[in-house]
């Protein structure tokens, strides 16, 4: 008796062993910091100049400052704005072509060259894309030379200068380096949709429309549901792309500001207190954003 | 007994690799030990031949040391103007590739990083703030600070008084005074010293004067932008002919911004000065007229201006503005063409200017204190980058004798010699309201009035914008 329960006793211990791993991975790289990072919104800590100030702890002083001023509120729904304006085109035409990709009655030809090319986007540093489209949309840029000369305008447009331009500059930047990989990731899912499924459709008569509608899509549900969260939490980390285009300012007016904009700016003087309140409101946001997401898709059932 | 076995061995592979992350410096250096040896035996002739030349340098070395510091002179900076200054003036400067040269057996190592956003005063606070600590050849030895945030570094002690590297008073005579009092200290201890003066002018489009104001003496052109009112006017002439007055409304910032009545900061509080609400005002007219655009300085839109095609008027700016930024080496520019005249223009202002300091801790003082000697002490060497790179140096005497001589004239201005224009302004220049917040608050300012400039925001809501961007930087400041 003793000696099997020594033996199963043995075995659980390799089972945490082989956690070991992760654990420190994770202990290193995202427990300590989250840790320190609460711990330092608590305090007063900045560079002025080359004179440090702090730390001095003052409590909820920096979250007190950070909701007060009401920058937070707009800052939000900035990020929310140009995250809905990509994701909207982003999941449409992923699911279009996954739809199509994974038809095998429509006999699609040279496949994987589409695939690797709707991908490629992707593999463009963020700033490099976003670079390129400062320049391109520049006051006097080629697409303002090209639009004028065509007649389509006959003053330059100055899309930087225009709020509903940037921030839609912003989400088609966005929505053109992500629906490559949100279609591979719906690919997958519909191809894990038992086939019998689609030929008994067939088979009963049923239009194309109608197996997306009625057999892909819910099928499709926790992939979909996982393509959002993932995409929403991406989405509120909007930084490199708003930031190249706008030169950091988050102009027109910071209606291109995101959230980690923001925090990036309390970077200029090194401000610990006031950026590690930011980033726990942040990750409460992301965290209530989530769950009201988690919740939503899966109670509609 | 076998599965058991299995789990051991994976266990451990797993906890290696778990460790090996963590200390894995000595396994690299243990691997390539047995290569190196086998080179050794195969050229034994080679190894002897590398060595002999080596052990002498040693045996010199010592000698040289003492008399001359450190072997490395690491110098901070955030364009390529001083490295080219050096190259071209120093004696005994040797390239040997884009950062990095060589003075007699000192290797120089540039350290350029732009000063966009903020990132040069980062990247050199890191280094200054853990300068104690670094080994003598990585400790910086030299830096170079701008006008605008010059006061950050003056007043601490990671500057040093270049009296303490042995230049005197005497020897700095010649040195227009502003760029002295600048970098002086609240003990009186002068901290850095320049090679150039910037006493800003308006440098102009000949084309586009002879077409619109019918000649581009520069009498014509001054009578035309003698003060902002007739500026206005000109600038109503200028859109008719299909010119922008200027290239963008931050072009005339420097010139309302350097003649404030307070600084940015008073005790803590963030101060703007009425000059600077006239700019936003002028500056607003000018842009809904459509006579100028609001982009920033430095982008593409703002320099097309150097090019004809660009239909710009006007720039404002100092000596390293017309040599070093307006493109004058590209084909096919104003500048190359020599198709451009300078007036004194509406206001006298000065921009920018970049002092040498030497860095608290430098093993390098003696070569330090020579750069420094030769470059703006040195009446040969000032004289020379005046006629190589058209910039205005900072000797007094010597740039009053030459803005009497011809030889000096300047080839982006089409032969015109605007030296004396220089000299008048640099005897102006007043640098008594300068504020450590300068640079931060300067861009914040320009980048917040943007919004109101193109309709995207009332004054009010600018001006709000200005002061929270403000706030972030300097979190000690309030409004």
């Amino acid at each position: 008796m003793n000696r099997k329960n020594s033996k199963v006793v043995s075995y659980n211990k390799w089972g945490y062993i082989f956690l070991i791993p992760f654990i420190v991975v994770y202990l290193v790289f995202q427990f300590i910091p989250l840790v320190s990072t609460v711990y330092n919104s608590f305090f007063e800590n900045y560079r002025s100049g080359l004179t440090q100030i702090g730390p001095n702890f003052v409590g909820l002083a920096n979250y007190a400052k950070l909701i007060t001023n009401g920058d937070l509120i707009q800052y939000t729904k900035n990020t929310m704005i140009m995250w809905i304006l990509g994701f909207i085109p982003q999941i449409f035409f992923s699911l279009l072509l996954g739809a199509w990709f994974t038809d095998p009655s429509l006999r699609l030809k040279c496949q994987q060259f589409f695939k690797t090319v709707i991908y490629l986007p992707n593999l463009i540093m963020a700033s490099a894309f976003a670079m390129l489209f400062f320049t391109l949309f520049a006051d006097s840029g080629p697409v303002n030379s090209i639009l004028v000369s065509m007649g389509v305008i006959s003053q330059p447009f100055k899309f930087m200068s225009n709020i509903w331009a940037t921030r839609s500059l912003v989400g088609f930047m966005n929505f053109i380096m992500w629906f490559g990989n949100t279609t591979i990731l719906l690919m997958a899912g519909m191809m894990g949709i038992d086939q019998s499924l689609f030929e008994a459709a067939e088979v009963d008569g049923a239009t194309s429309n109608q197996v997306f509608f009625r057999i892909t899509l819910p099928l499709l549900r926790p992939i979909l549901v996982y393509v959002l969260i993932t995409s929403l939490i991406g989405g509120l980390q909007m930084f490199d792309v708003p930031q190249i285009l706008t030169n950091g300012t988050g102009d027109p007016a910071r209606t291109s500001m995101t959230l980690i904009m923001y925090l990036n700016k309390h970077l200029f003087s090194k401000n610990y207190g006031l950026g590690g309140a930011l980033s726990v409101m942040l990750f409460i946001i992301t965290g209530i954003l989530s769950m009201i997401v988690f919740r939503f898709s899966n109670s509609k059932k | 007994m076998s599965k058991k076995l299995l789990s051991v061995v994976l266990a451990s592979a797993m906890a290696a690799g778990v460790l090996a992350g963590c200390g894995s410096t000595p396994a690299p250096a243990a691997a390539p030990a047995p290569a190196a040896e086998e080179k050794k035996e195969e050229a034994p002739a080679e190894e002897a031949k590398e060595e002999a030349p080596a052990e002498e340098a040693k045996e010199e070395a010592p000698a040289e040391a003492a008399a001359d510091e450190g072997k490395v002179l690491n110098i901070y900076c955030w364009n390529e103007e001083f490295k080219s200054r050096l190259t071209d003036h120093y004696p005994g400067y040797e390239e040997v590739d884009a950062t990095n040269g060589k003075i007699g057996d000192v290797a120089v190592k540039w350290n350029i990083t732009p000063s966009t956003d903020n990132a040069y005063q980062n990247n050199l606070d890191e280094h200054l703030l853990g300068q104690e600590a670094a080994a003598a050849d990585d400790k910086i030895d030299l830096f170079l600070v701008e006008a605008d945030y010059a006061l950050k570094y003056v007043d601490t002690d990671y500057t040093m008084p270049v009296a303490d590297l042995g230049l005197t008073a005497d020897e700095l005579a010649n040195q227009y005074k502003y760029t002295q009092d600048i970098m002086t200290d609240s003990n009186g201890a002068l901290k850095g010293v320049s090679w150039q003066g910037c006493p800003g002018v308006l440098i102009y489009n000949r084309e586009a004067a002879k077409e619109v104001l019918g000649s581009d003496d520069p009498e014509t052109v001054q009578a035309a932008v003698a003060d902002w009112d007739t500026f206005v006017k000109t600038a109503a002439d200028m859109k008719a002919a299909g010119y922008s007055v200027m290239s963008s409304v931050n072009d005339s910032y420097r010139v309302y911004s350097n003649n404030v009545s307070t600084p940015w900061v008073v005790d803590g509080k963030i101060v703007i000065d009425d000059n600077l609400m006239k700019w936003v005002d002028d500056s607003k007219a000018l842009v809904d007229a459509g006579e100028t655009g609001t982009h920033a300085l430095w982008s593409d839109d703002w320099s097309k201006g150097f090019y004809p095609d660009g239909k710009v008027f006007a720039y404002f700016g100092p000596a390293w503005l017309i040599n070093f930024s307006m493109a004058a080496d590209t084909e096919g520019s104003i500048a190359n063409a020599g198709g451009w005249g300078a007036v004194e223009g509406p206001q006298g202002f000065f921009w920018g200017g970049t002092w040498i300091a030497a860095a608290q801790g430098t093993d390098n003082p003696t070569l330090v204190a020579d750069i420094m000697r030769q470059l703006t002490t040195n009446e040969q060497i000032m004289t020379d980058i005046v006629k190589a790179d058209s910039d205005f140096v900072n000797n007094k005497p010597a740039m009053e004798a030459a803005a009497e001589n011809d030889e000096y004239a300047f080839k982006v201005l089409g032969g015109q010699n605007p030296l004396a224009m220089f000299c008048a302004g640099a005897e102006k220049i007043d640098l008594s309201n300068l504020s450590p917040y300068d640079q931060g608050c300067n861009e914040a300012f320009q980048n917040a009035m943007k919004n109101y400039f193109d309709g995207n925001s009332t004054k009010e809501e600018a001006l709000d914008i200005f002061y929270k961007s403000v706030v972030e930087k300097y979190p000690e400041l309030t409004y």
